[in-house]
């Protein structure tokens, strides 16, 4: 995993036919610890994470992940849905490694590796979609773990969990940081961001409207865009603007 | 009526030999060009599904059309490739088991590709991002997303044995319908009723009706048993 892992993002633009979804977001993204994205729905959010791990093509301006002299740096990403195949959970680990390239004993001993890191050992046999919504997600993060990514994408992780799963994943993801992963992370549980996150990005509008420790933007945002959206008082929430 | 009914007990509890040679054959025609159908139409329609390439839409329409193609229409053109004069002709398959085989997989693998199309792009709806997330190439996803759809696909394939068992225009034209050689049960049932010979034509009636209702509760039977097992 590494270290030196900056994201710069330049006149970031994406569109779905004429709608604009992304229209020029510019941020700068620290090489380590956990970067939240927060924002209203619709505000792009999940879009930058696609478009960072480059399963969308930007429709203008660039990302740069990593120092330009090296390697693209491998990537994981943890989607809201957990996306499992119908096998075991021990080949549903065992699958996010193929591209690899790794023999089949380092690929089975990092696939019990990673079910022991997230407490699913036990349940290397069983069915992932007989596992519950807890398990599950974990075991979508022991197969992003199981890769050892530079960099790892969160799509509201926890959107469908519990309090205490929540907490389990949190403690998972904050582990991973504190290894060397680079994570950002895309949240609508604020006492999630201000848990895990050391800086925090507020979208609006496809727009990056503000980028800043986690703690001062949250208790004191600058943008009336990010004012708005921590204090519940979108446009669309007033009586006035409804009728 | 009576006597008719009698005498297709009677062939069925003594097991006829000609009722088993005929349902023997029309099962080992069918079930091979199932399998060979399946080999071939699973993977293409898989393809097909999590692959992005010009005409796609077109692929999947012509799919889709195909499953609807008349089966003496696919005889008649298997017929003009094997005849001596035909370009396969050398091969001598026509009025062979082979030929039969060859009809019936022609008419069975556009109704499983478009079905496993189908299926795979459902659950490539649901797992698809994940998967290239992985960075998994098209070939693989589509292994991947055969593998996680497999009940869902002998839906696709017991249909298609369904069509291939039941159907006699394409086994009549490049079968000949010859007697203890290339006679299913679909041309003799069609040959022995113009012949008068009604118990044969309902023993073999009712034979196809059972394989079909025996092949369809194993199936599903074994499907059931194996989503409860692995999800």
């Amino acid at each position: 995993m590494s270290a030196a892992l900056p994201i710069v993002i330049e006149g970031l633009r994406y569109r779905v036919g004429d709608m604009p979804i992304l229209n020029g977001i510019d941020m700068s993204v620290t090489s380590s610890g956990i970067t939240a994205i927060i924002g209203a729905n619709g505000a792009g959010k999940s879009v930058l994470l696609r478009l960072i791990d480059g399963l969308l093509a930007p429709t203008g301006g660039t990302i740069r992940i990593g120092p330009s002299d090296r390697p693209p740096p491998s990537t994981a990403f943890v989607f809201q849905r957990p996306g499992l195949v119908r096998a075991s959970a021990a080949a549903n680990v065992a699958l996010a490694l193929a591209p690899l390239g790794l023999g089949a004993g380092e690929r089975a001993e990092r696939v019990r590796a990673a079910l022991r890191h997230v407490g699913l050992a036990e349940r290397a046999g069983a069915p992932a979609t007989r596992l519950s919504g807890g398990e599950q997600q974990r075991l979508a993060l022991a197969r992003a773990w199981a890769r050892a990514p530079d960099l790892l994408l969160l799509d509201e992780p926890t959107a469908n969990l519990d309090p205490a799963s929540s907490h389990v994943i949190e403690d998972l993801v904050a582990s991973m940081a504190v290894a060397g992963t680079k994570v950002v992370l895309v949240s609508h549980n604020l006492g999630q961001v201000m848990r895990l996150a050391e800086d925090v990005v507020v979208l609006a509008a496809g727009l990056a409207v503000e980028h800043g420790p986690v703690r001062s933007t949250l208790s004191s945002p600058r943008s009336p865009q990010a004012r708005a959206y921590l204090t519940g008082e979108m446009p669309w929430t007033s009586f006035a603007a409804l009728s | 009526m009576f006597q008719t009914l009698e005498e297709t007990f009677r062939r069925l509890a003594a097991l006829d030999p000609e009722v088993v040679a005929i349902a023997g054959l029309s099962l080992r025609v069918s079930l091979s060009a199932v399998g060979l159908g399946t080999l071939v139409g699973v993977p293409l329609g898989a393809l097909v599904a999590v692959s992005a390439f010009p005409g796609r839409r077109l692929v999947t329409g012509c799919l889709n059309a195909a499953m609807g193609l008349p089966p003496v229409v696919i005889g008649l053109v298997l017929y003009l490739l094997l005849s001596r004069s035909g370009p396969l002709g050398g091969l001598g398959l026509l009025f062979t088991p082979g030929a039969m085989i060859a009809a019936q997989t022609v008419l069975v693998v556009p109704l499983i590709a478009a079905l496993a199309r189908q299926i795979v792009a459902d659950a490539e709806e649901h797992l698809g991002e994940q998967l290239r997330s992985l960075g998994l190439g098209p070939a693989r996803r589509a292994a991947i997303l055969i593998y996680d759809t497999r009940f869902s696909l002998v839906t696709a394939i017991l249909a298609a044995f369904g069509r291939a068992i039941s159907e006699i225009g394409a086994v009549l034209v490049v079968g000949g319908n010859i007697d203890g050689h290339t006679r299913t049960m679909t041309t003799a049932i069609s040959l022995e009723t113009q012949k008068g010979d009604l118990p044969l034509a309902l023993a073999l009636g009712l034979v196809l009706i059972a394989i079909v209702l025996v092949v369809s509760a194993t199936a599903t039977l074994l499907r059931s048993h194996a989503m409860r097992a692995y999800g």
